[in-house]
């Protein structure tokens, strides 16, 4: 594998056209439930620097005044008074983190939730698209970048604005000429921030993305580890992956750097006007146009604005990363979940299908149709332009109660096929019913509630067995579990450590492939479901225990309407009827043997002897 | 201010006491479920750590450190230039001498633009460090996890590793981008203010620094109640990683299990701990900044009164007082400072404690100390090596013995297929020879070598083993095949997808070889993906070919293509061959028939075929399942 990264497959977005601005302003929602605090917050934080500048001035006053004059009386007074202030101060400090502690959080935890929630009900489609570790810097990093900016800079540059507004005032009151060369460095500033905006923005966004990309490589390399292992690839990984951190390390320099030269900026340009209105003060005070006093009270009011302005710098940064951070969590919060679309063609009132109006009325059909697939196309959304469509008017019936084995060859669409049923994949034209009722119009929910399927890779959650089993049906009788462990002859479960109870995917039990296989088969089938489709869901088992599980699945197959991708004859005799898949159509269908005298093709599948014209099914 | 004590005032908290009873009652976070999963820090791991990640950059930091002090100093000149210029340069002016105001002018001119040149290379500067220093911890992280050996990773999870080294590693980086160059800066005006204190009048000097010990007593008492909070923090993070991960890893099933409602309430939990444990950290902050604020405004209002009295008793000058108490407010200034570089700190420690503590898991399956070698093959020799099981049993970390003791030979060049029941063992077997696991008991040996004194590019040399689970990276195929050997040119990649009918299909694909199969190879079908695997294989070209069921989501034409190309590809190699499907066994030399762990029965195809054993009845069931 190459070490260098490649461009990740994740939709980039077009480098936002709107302003930082904007993109903070979308987070209004989410900062709406908690506005009083953070405006109690903002209020303290207020009150705390004027607190800075009051306690100075009545230190001041103690000492000039009952100091001063031996006035103990006096003096206790003060003290008394600076006391209070003191504590009322701290107060003010602390209140103005107490405030926001649980509000913040919550409102980051709010936003990890939806995008949790909304990551869970986009369409498989979206989740092919995007790289994981995209999906998962959006829920990790950014968010944590968005609470920091409502904690910190969001304050600041309220509170920071306000007292830089009002020590310009009080400048412009004492002495307006010096004033004026004093702000006049604020007309480069402001265009020197925007230029800088644009390209802190682009560069934080880059960022954020590389650390996706990161995590995503690094998931995988986990993930694979196995893979790694086997063939002692550590090192080509590790090289990979450095040369993804490097990357990023090149962004976050670029960063450093834009931040660095930002800084200068801000830090020397009012500096340097300071000392042009020193010298100007000072040739005014010579020549009796200002007075000493004056001269000294501009001077140190300019030079305690001096953090209010520095600080622009930090916060102009921060606020670019929450803006950037804002956008990427929109992405995915902007995607339509699979729902949404459905309301979406409903409401612009498209036909739903061609089919509908063109094939067979719905309503013509018996109630216990089976399912019936009619005309159906469907091509991945990334399949090169011209190619044939993968499903090209594909048409099948599989009568209610049938077990129908579905066959062909290594990548002709049998998987594909069975993701249509629960809407995994939406058709792009033609119709699938279940007994009668198009699938379009069954709600999601409903629908997969109805079709119960077993994957061809068998996914066990961490959770114990029998919450991994009774999935398939939440509310199944205790004895459904037993009966479907049963069939999928997962008796093995019994002897394990805790028995059903022991924990076992990710982070529990690891277990052997074909017992994972079996467990996932127990899942299928626990809820007793009208409509059944299992992809290929013997390929881990040995022949005795194949042999078992058939004898078994029949029981349940028998009123079950169901759909069986097979690779074997032994699979395939499960079956009523077998269905062949070739070339994006169901190109015969019939008993098994009925197939091997009539099918050339399928006989070559299921025996893999080449047919008399040497053509081969694809 | 020295490296060394940078490093000693960075230096961690040891893994003091830090049970609960720190925290008060209504503080206390149900810890977050896994925790129990986490291992253990060595005492002192988290500091050595991070000495080893500054080490390399002391001159850097010294440097930095210089910059940031004549920074400061710049800065801090500022006023009293301009004192200067209105005692001296205002007279002197009336005086048409413009000698001073003009200096004076220059020299503040001369110190703002020092000050920012300094501060501009002090942020690329520490930008270098810091960015040098984060590379090499994901450098470390990554290393690491790939070194530690699967029975970790079984129970570690993928996502804890993640959060390891996205989520532990930004918090890290916030504190060396933000906390440092405060730190510095506190420190500098602390010092320069204390010095002024005590030049001004040492009684009271001393007596306003001696309340360093109340608030360092508030410290202390934050540091640790925020060490508890922050380390959950991590904890929960982890656990927010692994259940998002899970989930957007299994979204098929997910959705077509309808799990989402039953997920998002199991990761709201997760979500409110971590949301808990950050509500709790900003609110043990809080606290601590009100308190020490108090405690400072308090000590002034003390030291105005003694100064107060000092003054009326004649033994102070009023100027020396007012002067006094206007740099004591300054000297307690950077309370919010400390608290928030103190706030980094502890979450970044609590983070640094949880990757040094990965990074101090030594693999169960580690390098040899002593690398050996396998013995040079003779000129015209076969390509295979001899295994043997030398006396070994093996139980995972779950305690039950999966293989009891037995012996077993493979010689050079012999494919041998291993049937039996679904969790019999025969993959725990195979994972043994490719070393995935050390045994319990015993030793495996190649050519008479112990596995475990092969050092790893030796043994893959040796041994590779297309595992069950036909695991795709997200690349282009032609990248995924090239696992097999990275220096493989496109023609060998080409041959090798060739040699067992990968080709037609890859070529066919919208970008041929260089087409991205996307995560886990979700582009490609799950047969397709078994033939990737198995080209990676081939092109590997090892003495020793594992193959766990490498074949068993073939249709069966492509099964037998295979199966014709392994005839070829396996001549003179060893190999194990694990599968269900009987026709693979018939092109293997011998057949071991595993069951619950034991080899029961050891022959020739046709031997066993003719007999009455198991594999006689297996064989049998098969025949009848064909055509
Ligand atoms: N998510 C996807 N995006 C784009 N193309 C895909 C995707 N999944 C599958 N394909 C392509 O669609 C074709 C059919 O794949 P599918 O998984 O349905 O095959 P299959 O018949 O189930 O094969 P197998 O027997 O190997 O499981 C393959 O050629 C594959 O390359
Ligand atoms: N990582 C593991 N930790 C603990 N137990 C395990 C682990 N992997 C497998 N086991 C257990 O060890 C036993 C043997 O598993 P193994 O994977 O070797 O079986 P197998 O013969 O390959 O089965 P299959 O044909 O289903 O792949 C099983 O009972 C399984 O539950
Ligand atoms: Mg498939």
């Amino acid at each position: 594998m190459s070490t260098q990264p490649q461009a990740p497959s994740t939709p980039r977005q077009p480098p936002p056209q709107h302003s930082a601005i904007r993109s903070l302003l979308r987070l209004w929602p989410y900062v709406r439930q908690i506005r009083w605090f953070l405006f109690g917050s903002t209020v303290a934080a207020l009150l705390a620097s004027l607190s800075a500048l009051v306690i100075p001035l009545v230190l001041k006053s103690i000492v000039d005044g009952p100091v001063a004059h031996r006035d103990t009386a006096g003096l206790w007074q003060q003290g008394v008074l600076l006391l209070v202030l003191g504590l009322l101060e701290a107060g003010l400090f602390g209140m103005r983190r107490l405030l926001v502690a649980r509000p913040l959080a919550s409102v980051e935890r709010r936003m990890r939730a939806d995008l949790y929630a909304r990551l869970q009900r986009l369409p498989v489609s979206f989740h092919d698209r995007w790289a994981s570790g995209q999906l998962l810097s959006r829920a990790t990093s950014d968010m944590y970048t968005i609470r920091l900016f409502l904690a910190f800079p969001l304050i600041f540059l309220i509170v920071n604005s306000m007292v830089f507004l009002t020590g310009i005032g009080i400048m412009f009151s004492l002495d307006w000429q010096l004033a004026l060369i004093t702000v006049l460095p604020a007309v480069p500033l402001i265009v020197l921030c925007s230029w800088f905006e644009r390209r802190y923005s682009a560069a934080s966004r880059l960022s954020q993305d590389q650390n996706g990309d990161l995590a995503t490589v690094l998931e995988e390399s986990v993930l694979g580890i196995r893979i790694l292992k086997s063939f002692g690839r550590h090192r080509t990984m590790a090289a990979r992956y450095r040369a993804q951190a490097e990357l990023l390390r090149e962004t976050e320099l670029k960063k450093a750097r834009l931040l660095a030269d930002l800084w200068a900026v801000i830090v020397g340009l009012p500096e340097l006007a300071l000392g042009v209105s020193l010298a100007v003060g000072v040739v005014q005070v010579a020549h009796g146009s200002t007075t000493a006093g004056t001269l000294v009270g501009f001077l140190s009011t300019a030079l305690s604005l001096r953090w209010p302005v520095e600080s622009l710098g930090w916060l102009l940064a921060y606020s670019n990363e929450a803006a950037t951070a804002t956008d990427r969590f929109f992405e995915v919060l902007d995607a339509r979940p699979a729902d949404a679309e459905d309301e979406a063609r409903a409401a612009s009132g498209t036909p739903t299908t061609e089919a509908a109006t063109s094939g067979t009325a719905s309503t013509e059909q018996p109630a216990r149709d089976g399912i019936r697939l009619t005309g159906v196309r469907f091509r991945y959304p990334d399949a090169p332009a011209g190619s044939p469509d993968l499903l090209s008017g594909l048409d099948l019936h599989i009568r209610s109660g049938e077990t129908m084995a579905l066959v062909g060859l290594t990548g002709s669409g049998k998987t594909t096929l069975t993701a249509l049923l629960p809407r995994l994949y939406e058709i792009d034209s033609g119709r699938i019913t279940l007994d009668g009722q198009d699938i379009r119009e069954i709600p999601r929910a409903r629908l997969r509630e109805l079709v119960s399927m077993a994957f061809e890779e068998p996914t066990l959650f961490s959770a114990s067995v029998s919450e991994n089993v009774l999935m398939g049906a939440p509310d199944a009788p205790a004895e459904a579990l037993d009966r479907a462990l049963d069939v999928a002859q997962a008796q093995f479960v019994r002897t394990l450590p805790e028995g059903v109870d022991t924990q076992v995917g990710e982070q529990g039990l690891s277990l052997s492939g074909g017992q994972r296989q079996r467990l996932a088969l127990a899942r299928a089938v626990v809820g007793a479901p009208e409509f059944l489709v299992l992809d290929d869901p013997l390929s881990a088992l040995d022949v005795h225990t194949e042999a078992l599980v058939e004898q078994a699945l029949r029981q349940v197959l028998s009123d079950t309407t169901a759909l069986v991708v097979a690779h074997r004859p032994s699979t395939v005799l499960l079956a009523d009827r077998v269905a062949l898949l070739a070339d994006g159509r169901i190109t015969a269908v019939g008993t098994h043997h009925e197939l091997l005298e009539s099918s050339p093709d399928y006989r070559e599948l299921m025996s893999g002897e080449r047919a008399e014209d040497g053509s081969l099914v694809r | 201010m020295s490296v060394t004590e940078t490093e000693e005032s960075l230096a961690l908290e040891e893994q003091g006491p830090s049970p609960d009873a720190l925290l008060p009652e209504e503080d206390r976070v149900p810890a977050p479920s896994g925790e129990a999963e986490d291992i253990p820090v060595p005492p002192g791991a988290p500091r050595a750590l991070l000495r080893s990640l500054l080490g390399p950059h002391k001159a850097r930091i010294v440097v930095a450190m210089v910059m940031i002090t004549v920074q400061q100093a710049a800065l801090q000149v500022g006023p009293l230039l301009v004192s200067y210029a209105i005692d001296r340069g205002i007279p002197a002016l009336r005086d048409h001498d413009a000698g001073p105001l003009i200096a004076v002018t220059a020299g503040y001119l001369g110190c703002a633009a020092l000050a920012t040149l300094l501060q501009r290379s002090f942020i690329r500067l520490s930008g270098v460090v810091n960015q040098a220093i984060l590379l090499e911890m994901r450098r470390r992280i990554f290393r690491h996890a790939q070194a530690l050996s699967l029975d970790f990773h079984e129970r570690y999870t993928s996502g804890r590793i993640i959060s390891r080294a996205t989520s532990d590693v930004d918090t890290v980086r916030e504190l060396l981008n933000e906390g440092l160059q405060e730190l510095l800066s506190v420190i500098l005006s602390v010092f320069y203010i204390s010095v002024v204190l005590i030049v001004m009048d040492w009684r009271l000097g001393l007596a306003s620094l001696a309340s360093a010990l109340p608030i360092y007593l508030f410290t202390r008492g934050y540091r640790r109640r925020s060490q508890v909070i922050f380390r959950r923090s991590r904890t929960a993070v982890a656990q927010v990683i692994v259940r998002f991960t899970e989930t957007m890893n299994g979204i098929r099933p997910v959705q077509a299990f309808r799990r989402e409602a039953a997920n998002e309430s199991a990761f709201a939990v997760s979500n409110g701990q971590y949301a808990d444990s950050n509500a709790q950290g900003l609110l043990s902050m809080a606290r601590f900044v009100a308190t020490a604020r108090a405690t400072a405004n308090i000590w002034i209002t003390g030291i105005v009164i003694w100064g107060a009295f000092l003054v009326t008793q004649g033994s102070l000058e009023l100027g020396v007082l007012a002067a006094f108490v206007l740099y004591l407010r300054r000297l307690f200034d950077p309370v919010d400072q400390v608290a928030m570089f103190l706030n980094s700190y502890q979450s970044a420690s609590a983070a640094l404690e949880k990757i040094a503590g990965l990074l101090a898991h030594e693999p169960s399956v580690p390098e040899p100390a002593e690398p050996a070698e396998l013995p040079a093959k003779a000129e015209g020799a076969i390509p295979g090596r001899t295994v043997d099981f030398d006396g070994v049993a093996f139980s995972y970390r779950t305690g039950k013995q999966i293989l009891p003791r037995f012996d077993l030979r493979i010689p050079a060049g012999q494919s041998v297929a291993v049937v039996g029941a679904t969790g019999a063992g025969k993959s725990t077997l195979a994972k043994l020879l490719a070393r995935f696991y050390d045994p319990s008991e015993g030793q495996v040996t190649l050519d008479g070598v112990d596995l475990r004194s092969l050092p790893t590019p030796e043994l893959r040399r040796g041994v590779v083993m297309v595992t069950q689970e036909s695991f795709l990276f997200s690349g282009t195929v032609a990248e995924n095949i090239a696992i097999g050997r990275p220096d493989a040119t496109r023609e060998e990649i080409e041959a090798a997808a060739k040699a067992i009918g990968a080709y037609e299909f890859i070529a066919e694909l919208p970008e041929g070889f260089d087409t991205d199969v996307r995560k886990r190879g979700g582009r490609i079908s799950a047969g397709q993906r078994q033939l990737v695997a198995f080209a990676r294989a081939l092109l590997a070209d090892p003495a020793v070919l594992i193959l766990d069921e490498a074949t068993s989501s073939l249709d069966i034409p492509g099964e037998q293509a295979v199966q014709r190309a392994m005839s070829t590809v396996l001549a003179g190699r060893t190999a194990v061959i694990i599968a269900h499907r009987l026709s693979t066994v018939e092109i293997a030399d011998r057949v071991l028939v595993m069951d619950q762990g034991n080899v029961v029965e050891d022959g020739t195809p046709a031997d066993l075929i003719s007999g009455t054993g198991r594999f006689a009845s297996l064989h049998q069931a098969w025949r009848e399942s064909l055509v």
